[in-house]
C-alpha cells in the first residue's frame, strides 16, 4: 500500500533540490546542444530532416545522462545522515523510493521535452509520420524509466556517489550491449541475451511498433528494480 | 506516553552494542541516557525510532509493538538523529513544511504547526535563510522543530546539545526542559551537567550494560561510599598533624583524618566519616571548646561526575 501524499512530498522535494542546484540545467543544457548538433547537422548538411538520430542517439546520451541525475538520489542521504531522519518518519520504504524515482523521471521528461520542437520544425517544412515519433517518445521515456531504476539502484548500495554513477553506468551499458554480442556468444544464448537487451526492445518501440511484450518487458525490469531499490534500503535493518 | 524496552540486545557482527537491557520511561519523565561514547546510547536510540530493529527483545512504545505497528509508533516520535542531519539546500521554512507533510500534516494545519515551531524555538529571524547558512546553534534548533513538527507525545533526542557553546547549550536545554513538560523525552548525553541540569532520571549504560538507573540526587546518595568533610580552622598550633589531628580522628564515627594544607596558622584537614553520618556537628563542637577558629565547614557532596566515574572505569 502507497500512500500518495507522501510520495508526492517525497516528489516535490527532490524536484526541488534539482532545480535548486546546478545540476538539472548544466545536464539538461548539456543534453540539448548534443542532440541539437546531431539533428540540425543533419537537416542543413544532409538535407535530412528526421528524428531518427532523435531515437538513435537518446539511448546513448542517456547512459552518461541518467546515472549522473540518479547518483546522489540515495547515496547522498546515507552520507549526510537525513536517510535516518527520512526513515523514522511515518513514511514508507517504497514511497521514498517511487518518490524520487518520479522526480528523475520528471527531469528526463523536462530534459525530452524541448526536442518536441525538433518535430515541429519538421512539421513545418513536411509531412509527418507522427504515429513512429509519438510511440518512439513512449520508448525513450520507458527505457528511460529502467534507466533510472538502476541508477536508483546504484544509489541506495553505496554513500558514495562516484560509485552509483560507476555502478549504474555499468549496469545499464551491459543490458544495452547484450543484444550486440550475440556473434560473440553461444548459440543456445544468443535469443535470450537478445530478448533481454534493452535496445532489442526499444527499437521495436521507436519503429512505431507498440508491442506488449516489448511494454511489458521494461515494466517489468522497472518494478524489479524500485523492488530491489527497496530491499536494498531494508538491508539497514538486517 | 510510556516506552518499554525488553530484554533488548542489538549485535553488531556478533559483538553487542547493547546487551540485554531493560527499562521503563513513564509518561511525562524526562529521562537522561548517560554514557561514556559507544556504550550502547544511540543503538537503544534507534531502535525506539524504528531505525534499526533489535537483535532481539521486544521494545513497546504507548503498548505498541515496534514490529507490529511500526508507522503509528514512528507516527508519535519525535526524533532528532545525533549529530542532527540536514538538507542544507533547504531553507527553514520549506525543510519544515516537508517535515510537516510527511507526517501527513497538510495545508492550513501545517502553516499553524510551523508558525507555532518557529516561534517556540526562536526561528523568526532566520526562517528565509538557506539551512546550510545557519549556525550549529540555529540547525540544533530547525532540528528540534522538525522532530516536534507533528507534536508527538514521545520525543527522542540523541546528543542534543553536542557541538554548541555554552550559551547554546543553556538555551537548548531550557528549551527542551520548556517542551518537555507535557511530553515524555529520552535524551542520551556524555555531559554529566545536563543530566542534573534537565531530567528527572538518569540511566547510566556502559558497554551495552545498564549499571545505575534512578533520579540524579538518588544517584548521588547511593554511590558515595563515604561522607567527607573539609575543615578548615585558625588554631595556634604548631604542628596540627600533632596536635589537632589526633583529637579530630577521636570524634565519633571519623575513620581518617588527612591533612590537606598548613600555612601559618591555618591548617586544612578533610575527615573521613561512616557513610551516612553527618560530623560537621561533632567538628564544630569541639573547635569551639578549644578555642579553634573555624573558617570554613563543609561536606562534600558525591558529584554525579564521580559515580559515573566509578561505573564506567571499573
Amino acid at each position: 500500500m502507497i500512500q500518495l501524499s507522501n510520495v508526492l512530498a517525497i516528489f516535490r522535494r527532490e524536484l526541488r533540490s534539482y532545480f535548486n542546484s546546478p545540476v538539472a540545467y548544466v545536464v539538461i543544457v548539456v543534453f540539448l546542444a548534443i542532440i541539437g548538433w546531431f539533428f540540425t547537422s543533419n537537416l542543413f548538411l544532409m538535407n535530412i530532416a528526421s528524428l531518427r538520430v532523435v531515437f538513435e542517439l537518446v539511448p546513448l546520451v542517456f547512459l552518461f545522462f541518467v546515472p549522473a541525475i540518479t547518483m546522489r538520489l540515495l547515496a547522498e542521504e546515507t552520507k549526510s545522515g537525513t536517510l535516518e531522519l527520512l526513515t523514522t518518519k511515518p513514511v514508507r520504504d517504497i514511497e521514498i523510493v517511487t518518490g524520487k524515482f518520479l522526480a528523475a523521471w520528471a527531469l528526463l521528461a523536462a530534459a525530452l521535452a524541448p526536442t518536441l520542437f525538433y518535430l515541429l520544425t519538421m512539421l513545418f517544412l513536411g509531412s509527418v509520420d507522427i504515429g513512429p515519433v509519438l510511440s518512439g517518445y513512449l520508448g525513450l521515456l520507458l527505457m528511460g524509466g529502467v534507466y533510472i531504476g538502476i541508477g536508483l539502484f546504484a544509489s541506495s548500495v553505496t554513500e558514495n556517489q562516484i560509485i552509483a554513477f560507476i555502478l549504474s553506468f555499468l549496469i545499464i551499458l551491459a543490458l544495452f550491449l547484450m543484444d550486440k554480442v550475440l556473434m560473440y556468444v553461444p548459440e543456445g544464448l544468443a535469443s535470450t541475451m537478445e530478448f533481454l537487451g534493452m535496445d532489442y526492445h526499444f527499437s521495436n518501440i521507436a519503429r512505431g511498433v507498440i508491442d506488449s511484450r516489448n511494454v511489458v518487458y521494461f515494466l517489468s525490469l522497472l518494478s524489479f528494480s524500485l523492488f530491489a531499490t527497496t530491499v536494498s534500503l531494508e538491508r539497514r535493518k538486517w | 506516553m510510556s516506552i518499554a524496552v525488553r530484554n533488548l540486545t542489538k549485535l553488531y557482527n556478533g559483538t553487542p552494542a547493547v546487551n540485554d537491557i531493560s527499562f521503563d520511561v513513564k509518561t511525562g519523565e524526562i529521562l537522561g541516557f548517560l554514557g561514556p561514547n559507544g556504550a550502547g546510547k544511540t543503538t537503544t536510540m534507534k531502535v525506539i525510532t524504528c531505525y534499526m530493529p533489535p537483535t532481539s527483545g521486544v521494545v513497546e512504545v504507548d503498548g505498541l509493538s515496534i514490529f507490529d505497528h511500526s508507522l503509528e509508533v514512528r507516527r508519535k516520535i519525535g526524533y532528532l538523529p545525533e549529530m542532527n542531519p540536514l538538507y542544507l539546500d533547504m531553507n527553514v521554512l520549506d525543510y519544515l513544511l516537508y517535515s510537516a507533510e510527511l507526517h501527513q500534516i497538510r495545508g492550513a494545519a501545517a502553516q499553524q504547526r510551523i508558525k507555532e515551531m518557529v516561534h517556540v524555538c526562536g526561528l523568526e529571524e532566520v526562517r528565509h535563510k538557506d539551512i546550510g547558512e545557519l549556525s550549529k546553534g540555529y540547525r540544533q534548533r530547525v532540528g528540534l522543530a522538525q522532530a516536534m513538527i507533528h507534536d508527538p507525545e514521545v520525543l527522542i533526542l540523541d546528543e542534543p546539545t553536542s557541538g554548541l557553546d555554552p550559551n547554546q547549550i543553556v538555551e537548548i536545554r531550557n528549551l527542551i526542559k520548556h517542551l518537555g513538560r507535557a511530553k515524555t523525552v529520552v535524551l542520551s548525553t556524555h555531559i554529566l551537567s545536563e543530566v542534573q541540569a534537565t531530567c528527572d532520571r538518569v540511566i547510566i549504560i556502559n558497554e551495552g550494560k545498564i549499571v545505575a538507573d534512578g533520579s540524579p540526587e538518588h544517584l548521588q546518595r547511593q554511590f558515595h561510599s563515604a561522607d567527607i568533610v573539609t575543615l578548615e580552622l585558625k588554631t595556634g598550633a604548631k604542628d596540627p598533624i600533632l596536635d589537632i589531628a589526633p583529637r579530630l580522628r577521636v570524634l565519633a564515627y571519623v575513620n581518617t583524618v588527612t591533612l590537606l594544607g598548613h600555612e601559618g596558622p591555618v591548617s586544612r584537614f578533610e575527615l573521613h566519616a561512616d557513610k551516612g553520618q553527618d560530623v560537621r556537628e561533632a567538628a564544630f563542637r569541639l573547635a569551639v571548646s578549644e578555642g579553634w577558629v573555624v573558617l570554613e565547614l563543609r561536606r562534600n557532596i558525591t558529584s554525579l561526575e564521580e559515580v559515573f566515574h566509578k561505573l564506567t572505569m571499573a
